[in-house]
């Protein structure tokens, strides 16, 4: 489904990741660990398009298209989806009006996900403004669950976000990667950061990468990563010679 | 005077819509609440079935009732400036009066339109009383034909009085054409408890406003609010402000402007002056360019003794590229998230105005969106 060669990718005059390759098929979920500022969430906007995130070389293929070039909207509406670590503040935007306007009108869809990732009370309050870590992080997923994207990128779900909740946006996010559609049939990839690991339970991803330095440094089962970085935290990995 | 305004072969079917836009519903004209209507200098209409609540034209009103006299050139002086002495001298001044009696209230707004259809000046005089414990919402639309050249102008002179317990709403919608100039000069009166609500909307382009309306806090406890929301255009400069003088106890203010600009220059001003202890006032002037033009933000707040409370906020900007590739992230073109970003950053809700008005300016605001 997606798949990025040899990338470099600058923001400002500082080049942040260096040849990243990475392939993700249909229906698989990948895990992305790597210490802070490794450059984790600037892969996921880089994928997304952001202007900050220049492509100096290389290429990011999605279904076959080459998309390094597409702008935002054009990747989102070939199903690419964000959950951002952290969005922006959008004043006087009301968050009901916002998925109105994203769903093309479908209120009952929205109302019903609203519900049933308790926030139904914030669709009259502007887009994240004020909203508490937790908040923000279900408002992430709201609208994903919305938009519904084939290929789903988040960026730490389930960090600052209390036990209650991690089993609300796990399941949601089960949801949107289909995990509760037979293996086969499963269309939908992810590509997910997570420091803790936690939401591996709700995941089962297919496949661990660690990043460090703004490169890719070992790919593997994502437990046994998780694991490994859990007992002898990064080191290791920084040494490691890409495979 | 002609009942039937909807069949007026004056207006043809784009000023009509000019006029809609200024939130005047011209096919329930007259079988509502109450209604004034003056095209060029001509009354067409001035009528009201409600209860306790009388609109007039200045003429009818002051034979009809000798001591307005003293409501009259009482707020705004006379010889304030040139426009306020043009329309002191003319012989047959126009505009209207509307009163709200003691106690009485209007749920429907009573419609005010002021239609230019030529080159010339039109000019108003027009006192608002709201008597003790009265509930009065007006909605004024001024238009003016797209087509109306150089030498149209509105010269309008407001008196507004908030009796002790009452309140005013009063929310303006401008539609004027590209090449009029307008002078409004408004001042209100607001006793103890009153409320005075002004809202300006201008969405539309126009050669010229300026206009600083001044609120005089003189009872106990009395609110005024001003909320302003405009759109500069290439070739229109606008100098607004609003004032709130806080001149007794518990009195409070509130001067709120959104402004937009795409090529003209907009002025904002604000001066709130605290003048007794217990006041509290708070001027907030958010300002976006989108393409090259002007926002001058001059927020002024002035206490004079000990135990009044003024703050301000102004900021001005464009619209940050993160907020846009947000929304992009979601699907949404560049353009439509823009106008959903702007379409936001104009949404002032005003506390206190029935749904009816709120939903007025919804519309006028949201007509504007279209073009950006
Ligand atoms: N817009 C930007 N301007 C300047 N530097 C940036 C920008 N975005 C990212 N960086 C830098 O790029 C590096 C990678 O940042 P990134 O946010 O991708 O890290 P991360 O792996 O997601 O870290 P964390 O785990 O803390 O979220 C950091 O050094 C960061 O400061
Ligand atoms: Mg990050």
């Amino acid at each position: 489904m997606l798949e990025i060669d040899d990338l470099h990718v600058t923001v400002g005059d500082r080049e942040i990741l260096h040849d990243i390759n990475l392939q993700i098929g249909d229906g698989e979920t990948h895990v992305l660990l790597g210490p802070n500022g490794s450059g984790k969430s600037s892969l996921l906007m880089t994928i997304m398009g952001f202007a900050n995130f220049v492509v100096t070389s290389g290429t990011i293929r999605f279904n076959g298209e080459d998309i390094t070039g597409l702008p935002v909207h054009e990747r989102a509406s070939r199903g690419l989806g964000i959950m951002f670590q952290r969005p922006p503040t959008i004043s006087g935007l009301k968050l009901g009006k916002l998925l109105e306007v994203t769903s093309g009108d479908h209120s009952k869809e929205v109302q019903e996900y609203a519900l049933y990732m308790h926030m139904d009370k914030f669709l009259e309050r502007d887009v994240n403004k004020g909203f508490s870590g937790g908040e923000i992080k279900r408002s992430e997923v709201l609208q994903l669950l919305v938009q519904n994207p084939s290929f789903v990128m988040l960026d730490e779900p389930e960090s600052g976000v209390d036990l209650e909740n991690i089993s609300l946006i796990g399941h949601a996010i089960e949801k949107l990667l289909q995990k509760d559609i037979h293996l086969k049939s499963r269309k939908k990839s992810g590509l997910v950061i997570t420091h803790t690991g936690y939401i591996l339970d709700y995941l089962d991803a297919d496949r661990g990468h660690v990043m460090c330095d703004g490169e890719i440094k070992c790919h593997g089962n994502p437990r046994e990563i998780l694991k490994d970085i859990q007992a002898r935290g990064y080191r290791e990995c920084m040494e490691c010679q890409q495979t | 005077m002609p009942a039937d305004l909807k069949k007026n072969p004056e207006l043809s079917p784009e000023d009509r819509e000019r006029i809609a836009q200024s939130g005047i519903d011209m096919i329930s004209m007259g079988t509502k609440c109450g209604v004034y209507f003056q095209m060029n200098q001509e009354v067409v209409q001035a009528a009201c079935h409600e209860e306790g609540i009388e609109v007039l034209s200045i003429g009818d009103a002051l034979k009809k009732y000798p001591y307005l006299e003293k409501y009259i050139w009482n707020l705004v002086p006379k010889d304030k400036d040139e426009y306020t002495r043009y329309v002191a001298e003319v012989q047959e001044p126009k505009g209207y009066v509307i009163i709200a009696r003691k106690g009485t209230s209007n749920i429907l707004p009573i419609q005010a339109c002021l239609y230019l259809g030529r080159e010339q000046i039109q000019h108003v005089h027009n006192i608002i009383i709201a008597e003790e414990g009265a509930e009065l919402h007006i909605i004024s639309g001024c238009a003016s034909g797209r087509h109306v050249g150089r030498g149209g102008a509105h010269y309008g002179i407001s008196e507004f009085y908030v009796g002790k317990n009452a309140k005013i709403s009063f929310t303006m919608i401008h539609t004027w054409g590209e090449e009029i100039d307008v002078f409004p000069r408004s001042a209100a009166r607001v006793e103890e408890n009153g409320v005075f609500l002004s809202n300006y909307v201008c969405m539309q382009p126009v050669h010229k406003i300026q206009m600083y309306p001044t609120a005089q806090l003189v009872g106990k406890n009395a609110v005024a609010r001003f909320s302003s929301i405009v759109i500069g255009y290439p070739g229109s400069l606008l100098d607004l402000g609003s004032r709130a003088i806080l001149a007794a106890p518990g009195t409070s203010a509130e001067l709120i402007t959104r402004a937009i600009t795409r090529g003209g220059t907009i002025i904002s001003r604000g001066h709130i002056r605290g003048e007794t202890e217990g006041t509290r006032g708070h001027l907030e002037c958010k300002g976006l360019i989108l393409k090259d033009g002007t926002i001058y933000a001059i927020p002024e707040i002035e206490g004079v003794v000990v135990g009044t409370e003024l703050s301000h906020e102004a900021a001005v900007g464009k619209i940050a590229r993160e907020e846009i590739e947000y929304l992009m992230a979601r699907g949404l073109d560049e353009e439509t998230a823009t106008a959903t970003i702007i379409r936001g950053f104009l949404d002032v809700k005003i506390e206190g105005l029935p749904p009816a008005l709120q939903k007025q300016i919804d519309t006028a605001v949201d007509a504007a969106e279209k073009g950006f």
